[in-house]
């Protein structure tokens, strides 16, 4: 898009927006957990992310929204370098986790500290117990059956699932409801205890009552870890999360608190996609 | 934008509509297709009672001793299965035993790690290799293996069967072992065509979710994709197996045929299928040739048992927790 002036991307992260909790009280700034600088991403020739710069603040819900296509699944997608095992797709630029270059981090512990959910729930064929405790085993995080047993009773607990499963933990996990499956592969994830947890449209499969669910889990996630949701339902974003982003057509548009996103968004695309003028 | 109203085809009533809808076409079409499932179980029954009634003079001269009797004597009328049910499942055994890891492994290589070209050429050149005849592979087998087994295979395995008892004595050559390499060539390209796109068909996010755990490359497709296509790969193997088990002619060509059991994989044996291609002609009496057909029996029955067992394994892995 030729059209986009350069300034855009300056100031895409403006200084004012930090910090205050929703009820505006000061509050203590929160730490920047990942940085992303200048990312353009490729498929091939196709190019589909320009120039986007992010900040994503330690302990906080940052939601990722815009129209299909735009490029938000595939930017959270290099925050933990999955997309390195696409043919063909290249990534310049540079992300910091806690100031250090995700490129220098060996990519295993990097996945292991940068969770990810994904859009269908995608549990192994293995029992309940086995997905959650697959992680924990192949990472040597848990020494003895006991505290492998232990680390995935928390994780399921975590993930607002443990009620459910405590009777059934060596059934298959393809005996659960979509929306149980969603939560077993968030527990799955949580098993190794990340510092980032990104979710890729972790709703886009699940009923409004199992969204619901999600949802509150969210918000009692965001105590231990940093949460990046990706998610194309705008009411989800202005109910989950604390900042928010607006993608179009791979450029970051604006990047807010998610207030002042939805009440005075200061770009003309975000204001017309918040209305429901497109998209 | 608001969708036209209506797309002005609803009433038209073509004169031809009788024909060209075919009017009670649904029953038609199901009776056909009931009679082409129905010719399945005809053909099976067909063939099951054509085995017992042509072996009868066979099963009352022998009994089920026929199943455990090694002596087979056209001259003195004595014939037992043991010897040639014993040479069909060890080739089989020993022919899988070597097709299964090279083909999964193959398999692995070709949908996870090789280029696209490569595995394009590579795929194409094992789907040649599978509709190659099996009298081919026999000729190939006379004229590289046999010699290959006797002069190097067999004697560097004759020191080892201080170890391993199956490996002692001389090696003419021509014998089970023989047998046993050429059948796990000719099942080698079924074991990587079924397994590739068993695992070509395991979803993307599979991978994914065990790579976003910190999974190696290899633990990924260790744990997750073979796993996940575990089906597909078990009905590679069966289908191996139920090859390896019926062939014939390349068997025929290089087992040595002799109905003897005996320790060593370097000595000559028999299957079940050689025996009845090479005698049916010659079977002058008719226990002879009822015993042969008895045997075709034997070895429908053990095809039967194994690809049950197969089913029930399938089963079980299945409750387990799969994906299908």
């Amino acid at each position: 898009m030729s059209s986009t002036p350069e300034s855009r991307v300056k100031t895409a992260i403006p200084a004012q927006i930090l910090p205050q909790a929703s009820d505006g009280v000061q509050t203590d700034l929160p730490a920047v957990k990942l940085k992303a600088t200048g990312i353009n991403f490729f498929y091939g020739a196709f190019q589909a992310l320009f120039d986007v710069s992010i900040e994503f603040f330690e302990n906080r819900i940052t939601a990722l929204i815009g129209p299909s296509g735009c490029g938000k699944s595939t930017f959270i997608r290099n925050l933990n370098r999955i997309n390195e095992t696409i043919r063909g797709a290249r990534c310049e630029g540079e992300i910091l986790l806690d100031g250090e270059n995700i490129l220098g981090i060996d990519v295993t512990q990097l996945r292991r500290r940068v969770g990810m959910v994904f859009q269908r729930p995608n549990p192994f064929p293995k029992s309940i117990f086995d997905n959650v405790a697959y992680g924990v085993k192949i990472n040597g995080l848990a020494r003895g059956k006991r505290a492998l047993e232990e680390t995935v009773e928390k994780s399921l607990r975590r993930a607002a699932l443990w009620d459910e499963v405590k009777d059934q933990l060596h059934k298959s996990a393809y005996a659960l409801s979509g929306g149980q499956q969603q939560r077993l592969c968030i527990a799955r994830a949580l098993a190794v205890d990340p510092q980032v947890l990104l979710l890729d449209e972790p709703c886009s499969a699940l009923d409004p009552i199992a969204t619901g669910k999600i949802e509150d889990l969210l918000f009692t996630l965001k105590d231990q870890c940093t949460i990046v949701i990706v998610t194309h339902n705008m009411q989800q974003a202005g109910r989950v999360s604390d900042y928010t982003g607006f993608f179009l057509l791979g450029r970051l548009i604006e990047f807010n608190k998610t207030g002042v996103i939805f009440r005075t968004p200061a770009q003309k695309e975000t204001e017309d996609y918040i209305t429901g003028r497109f998209g | 934008m608001s969708a036209p109203a209506s797309i002005g085809v609803t009433e038209r009533k073509p004169d031809g509509l009788f024909l060209q809808r075919l009017k009670g076409g649904d029953p038609i079409a199901h009776a056909i297709t009931w009679l082409a499932a129905a010719s399945v179980l005809l053909v099976t029954v067909w063939l099951v009672a054509q085995l017992w009634m042509q072996s009868t003079p066979a099963i009352h001269a022998f009994g089920f001793g026929f199943l455990w009797s090694s002596e087979w004597d056209p001259n003195a009328e004595k014939f037992g299965a043991l010897p040639f049910i014993y040479g069909t499942l060890v080739t089989s055994a020993l022919a899988l035993a070597i097709s299964v890891p090279l083909g999964v492994g193959a398999a692995i290589f070709l949908s996870e790690l090789a280029q696209p070209g490569l595995s394009a050429v590579l795929t194409f050149l094992v789907e040649l290799l599978a509709a190659v005849p099996s009298v081919i592979f026999g000729l190939l087998a006379i004229f590289t293996l046999v010699p290959l087994v006797r002069d190097v295979i067999g004697p560097a395995l004759d020191k080892t069967s201080g170890v391993f008892p199956f490996f002692a004595g001389p090696s003419y050559g021509v014998g089970v072992l023989t047998a046993g390499l050429i059948l796990a060539v000719m099942t080698f390209p079924f074991v990587i065509s079924i397994s590739r796109e068993a695992l070509l068909a395991v979803p993307r996010e599979q991978r994914e979710a065990a790579l976003a755990l910190g999974a190696t490359k290899w633990e990924a497709t260790w744990d997750a994709i073979i796993p996940f296509a575990r089906l597909g790969i078990l009905g590679s193997i069966f289908l191996s197996l139920a090859r390896a088990l019926g062939e014939t002619m390349a068997v025929t060509m290089v087992i040595g045929n002799d109905p003897k059991i005996t320790p060593s994989l370097l000595a000559p044996g028999y299957t079940i299928a050689s025996v009845i291609a090479n005698e049916f002609t010659e079977a002058t009496s008719n226990l002879h040739l009822a015993s042969l057909i008895l045997l075709g029996l034997v070895l429908f029955l053990i095809t039967i048992i194994i690809n049950a067992g197969a089913r029930l394994l399938i089963l079980a892995t299945t409750r387990q927790g799969s994906a299908t």
